[in-house]
């Protein structure tokens, strides 16, 4: 009896523990947000810290308005590159990667999501930054787009799967080839997976700092010409934080608070169309 | 799945040119990730020449007399990963059953949401966080009464420092905790529920069924998720760099200040000068995307084998 009421007790134990695990678990994420919010917004009340760019210290009115235009510049550079080829092999990893081929490129895409994010900046440096001399913002986006493109081609092919065959086999009985089957069947009906997938992709890559530190540089102006040094949202905050200066912490905070902001909306974007695409599964 | 689509014979398929156009795009990422290593290993040539192996086990970091050892870093390194891991691994099993148990099907998604989000926050982030707010408390709280009460034991000898591998690990800690708690909440999931059926009608308790049946079954699994979370504390750069104390040490205690990998190349590689300085830092990071890579592979085939054991 009375050792049934023990493993009782270590029943109700072990339930309290886990469910406790799993409060604790929300605990750093509550914290994070709450206190770069409450750090972040004095400086983001400010209208002209989304205009102006840096300002010497002890020079108040500093802003970040080349810091965000430079993580979309960059950004925006390598999802041209890195979203429609990660898409195509994505989709030709579900219709025709069953082989050994489609085995390595699968096991390819996942070691390179793994890959530490310093090394791949140190690997386009040596590409791209040391024969010419300079860094670029251009370099920044092919090192943020090798960042992306596994997590695309990954997302693309598992959205693509989902669509049932049947779809395939109906349009291939209707003569169409391979490829508008592909191309205008298939990727119709995943294209929301496909979407959440690159969302991920930009998020991921608009909160990256290290591989731009040694491939877009920073810059202390305004400049939109992607062949020279760039500033970005993550390395104001890097670069600010780790100065002994309160104004230029202060403006670390705000950059933090939009790039938080930033990456949150995206993904809770993607999120939203994700269960829209769960959805239309279920319909097909 | 796979087996549905298996591949006529050469001779009869007809050229399909979207085909191999696709073909030679999805080989993209092969390409990258092959070059990653050779231009890296490359470039790393000139410092393996000079230093050879010895380069892995020498104390000394001094740009400025030319000379470079990898241990500091190395040590630095693999201490905030394990501890890292050793303070998410408890948390991330136990948010993992939690997420696998069946009802209460909005509180379940709302956690599993808060816990993946944590893997949204960029990493500069967890840094900027880790060094204004989490270790001035730290410091106050913890490390410095730790290293009063305890400095004779060496690991928490004083005196205690602001930035130090204590705070590196803590924030690597929350890092990786989405890695470990979504992969082992699926492969938990994936324990078929004959097994429960069979514990529970045995008549053992929810919680002798989880741990004598669910975990064991799930164990390869959850040993591969803890991989490959390990691969990432390893390669976790900014948020370390911030809060690592950044010292060429190797301090015995965990509130000293230290250096890892990946944050000495953060730190010193734009200003690095000379032939032999860059390319030692490029031989440190050589270093750490082979012990990562090395991580990620066998932590794949790990959760490949379970997910293909266990019928989803």
């Amino acid at each position: 009896m009375s050792r049934n009421r023990r493993r009782v007790a270590g029943d109700v134990l072990a339930r309290t523990v886990v469910y406790l695990m799993a409060l604790v678990a929300l605990v750093p994420l509550s914290l994070v947000l709450v206190q770069t919010v409450a750090n972040g917004l004095p400086a983001v009340v400010h209208p002209e810290f989304f205009v102006n760019v840096d300002r010497p210290v002890g020079i108040p009115g500093a802003g970040i308005a080349h810091a965000l235009a430079g993580t979309i510049i960059m950004v925006g550079i390598a999802s041209a590159m890195a979203i429609p080829a990660g898409v195509v092999a994505g989709i030709h990893l579900a219709e025709y990667g069953a082989g050994r081929v489609g085995n390595t490129v699968r096991l390819a895409c996942d070691v390179l999501v793994g890959v530490p994010s310093i090394v791949i900046g140190l690997f386009v440096y040596a590409l791209l930054v040391a024969p010419f001399h300079r860094f670029s913002a251009l370099s920044a986006s092919c090192a943020l787009a090798a960042l992306m493109l596994p997590v695309v081609v990954r997302t693309t092919e598992s959205a693509v799967a989902l669509v049932p065959g049947a779809l395939r086999e109906a349009g291939l009985a209707l003569g169409l080839p391979r490829w508008r089957v592909a191309l205008q069947l298939v990727l119709p009906a995943a294209i929301p997976g496909v979407v959440t997938g690159a969302l991920l992709a930009v998020a991921r890559a608009a909160g990256e700092t290290a591989p731009l530190l040694f491939t877009g540089f920073g810059n202390r102006f305004l400049n939109l010409n992607p062949t020279r040094a760039m500033q970005a949202l993550p390395l104001t905050v890097f670069h600010n934080a780790l100065t002994p200066f309160p104004d230029l912490v202060q403006t670390a905070w705000g950059a933090a608070l939009v790039l938080i902001a930033l990456t949150l909306v995206i993904n809770v974007a993607s999120r939203v169309v994700l269960r829209r695409q769960i959805r239309l599964a279920g319909r097909i | 799945m796979a087996v549905a689509r298996r591949a006529a014979p050469a001779a009869v398929r007809p050229p399909d040119g979207f085909r191999s156009l696709t073909r030679v795009i999805s080989l993209v990422a092969p390409l990258v990730l092959v070059g990653v290593v050779l231009i890296v290993a490359t470039n790393a040539m000139p410092s393996i020449r000079q230093f050879g192996p010895g380069f892995l086990i020498e104390r000394q970091w001094n740009p400025v007399k030319q000379e470079f050892g990898a241990l500091p870093f190395i040590y630095g390194t693999v201490v905030t990963s394990v501890l890292a891991l050793a303070m998410a691994l408890p948390v991330g099993v136990g948010v993992a059953i939690f997420l696998a148990e069946p009802g209460a099907a909005r509180v379940r998604g709302a956690i599993g949401i808060g816990v993946e989000l944590l893997a949204a926050i960029p990493s500069v982030i967890y840094g900027i966080w880790g060094l204004y707010v989490l270790a001035p408390w730290l410091l106050l709280h913890v490390s410095r009464p730790l290293s009063e009460r305890l400095g004779s034991f060496p690991v928490l000898a004083g005196p205690a420092r602001q930035t130090n591998l204590l705070i590196a690990s803590i924030v690597v800690a929350v890092m990786v905790l989405p890695t470990l708690s979504s992969i082992s909440r699926d492969v938990i999931r994936a324990v078929p529920n004959g097994l429960r059926e069979a514990g529970v009608a045995l008549g053992a308790t929810w919680w002798e069924t989880t741990w004598k049946v669910v975990l064991p079954a799930a164990r390869a699994g959850i040993f591969g998720a803890t991989v490959l979370a390990l691969g990432r504390a390893l390669g976790e750069t900014i948020a370390v760099t911030m809060t690592i104390g950044n010292r060429p040490d190797i301090p015995p205690s965990i509130l000293s200040a230290a250096y890892s990998l990946a944050s000495v190349i953060a730190n010193e590689f734009s200003e690095a000068t000379g032939t032999l300085y860059p390319s030692a830092l490029m031989e440190l990071g050589l270093v750490l995307m082979l012990v990562t890579l090395t991580m990620n592979i066998l932590a794949l085939l790990l959760v490949r084998r379970v997910s293909r054991e266990v019928p989803v």
